[in-house]
């Protein structure tokens, strides 16, 4: 049993950080502790909790790439302010600010370029949270395939790395993107 | 500060004008209470039990969930009372710690449920009072080792290390047969021939038939050469096997050490010994004596029994108790004997000559056998023998209970450990049937989804009733997260048997690379999310990957689609809808695309559902229809 206990700010201060109400921030917050009653997350528990969701495929590579986008002081443990900021970002923000979110999930060693490598290793971990049993059979070159394409679209000036303002220029160029950015705005 | 302390504050404060008059410089001024707010009584809410506090008994400890400003996260506007979802049983003993300062664990509660309640309401277990500390601790230690356990057979099981190198799997190999079947053949080998040897030791001391001369032979010199081949084979499996576990031990060293080995060496050594000295004459009466050691091969089985190297490691725990039972004989003998031969001195021709040779009747007789090899003559003497088989039955019984008790408490450890063990199993294969049922919910409402998508297309409503609606908001909602992985990567999600059945059909299939003329990769428009879709389609026409499922096309003309039956919860509007001779096959055979155009599929249904299709029979495109057994279903544009 851990002794290391976290408690968040307070529930007004929380309130004037984030776009969220004072009840959706109650209703976040019991979620949280239910799971993690010690106030903070750590990255097993967090795979664990991911995984329940997908139960057909493996999804701890991509619950180790979220982690890492949420856990923006790098310690390894998310606490709850931190989880609180970042879904205010996701639900909440503005378009600008989701699409910089996740160029940050995607640039894995936080260099400020997207490469080819990276994309890979989270596409690939996209497609292992699908599983053995899909239709059609997953070929191993999909995320290979999926990745060449995604670089085609964003990579403006062709020189190998996706830049911040390359991606959100071909995103907010992309209208399917553009309205699946808004797919989750009611979710609270 | 602890509760009780701070009830007494007032009392200490008040005491303290004693000191006043003593004093030489001013005091201090006192704090006041900035906020003399009437202290409130709080409603907390624990899973619909009301428990009511005043609220300045909960902030006497302000690094708690309840005395600090983190429940204002559990309160309730509308009922202005604080709700939390847990335990009403286990909140009693937490608020009874607020309101006594001590807090009590429950015998009847479960440790790991009571751990997580302290841990959410951020409460040290470390405070718990002295009165149930030592219950917790126990309970604790046990559920810890239970959990060491489990990872351990986790570990031992799964036996997921790849980069085991070849020496480690051989280590691994010897101690547990059962990871491969190489080492249960070696293990099943090495037992049989620790079995032969010993049998052949015992053999070889009977005596067999006569020889000529009237001398009663034992079989091991009647047939010399072939026990000594016997032996000498058995000897050979057992240096190698010594050799090997040496060879593959991590720390030789320690190996070397370790009782089994040791034992190892000493049953191997005499035949050695023997070898190298069988010409010389003068020490085979020690070669004799060394072939006793052979005996020792017995205790090789040890590696092969659980319950003899549980007895051997009771005998080692019970060290104090055996050691205390040695000492009392040996000091009881002493006395006996001592007084028994001077009891005996003045008897004539008595047999107990001196204080050693009475040694021998004192154990005899403490130990029940009584041999009556010597008995005491005088009066005297036969006082001291009774006292002394009286006295010995207490001595022994004494210390026996307690390395039984020993033995049955490492048993029952061990009988523990291979029931969790046992039951592992059956707990995982519960967890996966749970897995895979929330993953057939999926697809199951995804099926349901789909067909009532599709009826809502053909406008038929009378089946509308059958689909029921009884997914909860979250269900719903897991299931649109589900769908949107599935769009991001083009794939979707099928159960084991269809999957199954795809890979059979496409590796079945002679599919004839003639693709009908009228075929065309002409890609239509996709209405789906994803600008990706496009690729999905260049693999239709080529495809031999069946098409085991009709897909609803969006937009489409005439297509003659060849496919085959599902196996699944297909209702009757299959049999309305195919015409085909028999009725449901649970084999999917394989079929092939021939359309004149096709557009994008949207993702698949199954075959008969949703769709209202015109009588199949008109012309056909198909060029080259190379199953035998087909359904051929028309398709007309919606």
């Amino acid at each position: 049993m851990t002794t290391v206990c976290h408690r968040p700010e307070g529930l007004e201060q929380l309130e004037a950080q984030t776009n969220f109400t004072k009840r959706e921030l109650q209703v976040l917050y019991r979620g949280f502790k239910n799971e993690c009653p010690s106030g903070v997350v750590n990255e097993e528990t967090f795979k664990q909790i991911y995984a329940q969701f997908f139960p057909h495929g493996d999804a701890s590579m991509y619950a180790h790439y979220l982690f890492n986008a949420f856990d923006t002081a790098q310690n390894g443990s998310v606490k709850f302010e931190d989880f609180v900021t970042a879904l205010s970002i996701l639900l909440r923000g503005t378009v600008h600010e989701k699409l910089r979110w996740t160029f940050n999930l995607y640039d894995i060693n936080k260099d400020g370029y997207i490469n080819k490598e990276e994309m890979m290793d989270i596409v690939k971990a996209i497609y292992d949270m699908m599983g053995k049993y899909t239709y059609p059979v997953l070929k191993e070159d999909a995320p290979r395939q999926h990745v060449e394409v995604f670089f085609q679209k964003m990579d403006k000036n062709k020189d190998g790395v996706v830049t911040l303002d390359e991606f959100i220029e071909s995103c907010q160029e992309d209208d399917n993107i553009m309205r699946s950015l808004q797919l989750f705005e009611n979710v609270m | 500060m602890a509760a009780g302390v701070a009830a007494w504050l007032p009392f200490a404060r008040a005491a303290a004008i004693g000191w006043m008059p003593v004093a030489n410089c001013p005091m201090p001024l006192a704090p006041t209470d900035k906020n003399k707010r009437q202290d409130e009584l709080i409603i907390l809410n624990v899973s619909g039990r009301r428990f009511q506090t005043w609220r300045t008994t909960l902030e006497r400890y302000p690094d708690t969930l309840l005395g600090s400003t983190e429940k204002e996260f559990f309160f309730n506007e509308d009922t202005k009372e604080y709700f939390f979802d847990r335990d009403p049983e286990v909140f009693r003993c937490i608020l009874n710690f607020y309101r006594t300062g001590k807090l009590h664990y429950p015998r009847y509660e479960c440790i790991s449920a009571y751990d997580e309640e302290l841990a959410f309401y951020g409460i040290l277990p470390e405070i718990i009072g002295d009165c149930c500390y030592e219950e917790y601790k126990d309970r604790k230690r046990e559920n810890a080792e239970r959990l060491m356990d489990d990872n351990d057979s986790e570990n031992n099981q799964e036996g997921s290390m790849p980069s085991l190198n070849f020496r480690e799997t051989m280590w691994r190999a010897f101690e547990n047969p059962h990871t491969s079947t190489l080492a249960l053949v070696f293990y099943y080998v090495t037992g049989f021939f620790i079995a032969v040897s010993v049998i052949t030791n015992v053999v070889e001391t009977v005596p067999c038939g006569t020889v000529p001369g009237n001398k009663e032979l034992p079989c091991g010199e009647r047939y010399a050469v072939a026990f000594f081949c016997l032996d000498t084979a058995c000897v050979m499996i057992f240096t190698v096997e010594y050799l090997l576990r040496l060879f593959a031990a991590p720390s030789r060293y320690r190996f070397m050490r370790s009782v089994m080995s040791i034992i190892d060496v000493v049953a191997i050594m005499p035949y050695y010994i023997g070898l190298v000295m069988t010409d010389n004459e003068d020490v085979s009466g020690a070669f004799v004596t060394l072939r006793v050691f052979r005996v020792f091969r017995i205790f090789k089985f040890s590696r092969h029994s659980q319950g003899l190297r549980i007895l051997g490691y009771t005998l080692k725990s019970c060290a104090s108790e055996l050691g205390f039972l040695l000492f009392s004989l040996t000091m009881a003998i002493i006395i006996f004997a001592t007084v028994m031969f001077y009891a005996e001195k003045g008897s004539s021709a008595s047999k107990f000559t001196s204080i050693p040779a009475s040694f021998w009747y004192t154990i005899v007789t403490m130990t029940t056998l009584g041999y009556g090899d010597m008995v005491p003559k005088t009066i005297a003497g036969k006082i001291f023998g009774s006292i002394c088989s009286l006295s010995g039955v207490l001595v022994i019984a004494l210390p026996v209970p307690v390395i039984v008790s020993n033995f049955s408490r490492i048993y029952h450890q061990n009988q523990r450990a291979d029931k969790r063990r046992a039951q592992k199993k059956a707990r995982l294969a519960r967890i996966r049937v749970a897995k895979t049922g929330s993953s057939n919910a999926y697809l199951h409402s995804k099926r349901n989804g789909l067909l009532n998508e599709a009826l809502e297309l053909t406008g038929s409503t009378d089946d509308e009733q059958h689909i029921s609606k009884s997914t909860s908001l979250i269900e719903s909602q897991h299931h649109h997260l589900l769908h949107c992985l599935e769009k991001t990567t083009n794939h979707e999600f099928i159960d084991e048997q269809l999957f199954e059945q795809n890979c059979m059909d496409s590796s079945m299939q002679n599919y004839p690379s003639t693709r009908s003329p009228s075929l065309s990769s002409q890609q239509g428009l996709t209405t789906s999310c994803c600008s990706r879709r496009n690729k999905k389609t260049t693999h239709l026409p080529n495809s031999s990957v069946p098409a085991t499922r009709l897909r609803s096309m969006q937009e489409l003309s005439t297509i003659h689609i060849q496919c085959s039956e599902q196996p699944s919860l297909t209702t009757s509007r299959s049999s309305l809808n195919m015409k085909s001779d028999d009725g449901l096959r649970p084999n999917c055979k394989a079929s092939q695309i021939t359309t004149a155009i096709i557009s994008i599929p949207t993702p698949p249904v199954l075959t008969p559902e949703g769709e209202s299709r015109p009588p199949p029979g008109s012309p056909s495109h198909a060029t080259n229809i190379s199953t035998a057994s087909s359904n051929i279903v028309k398709v007309s544009a919606l």
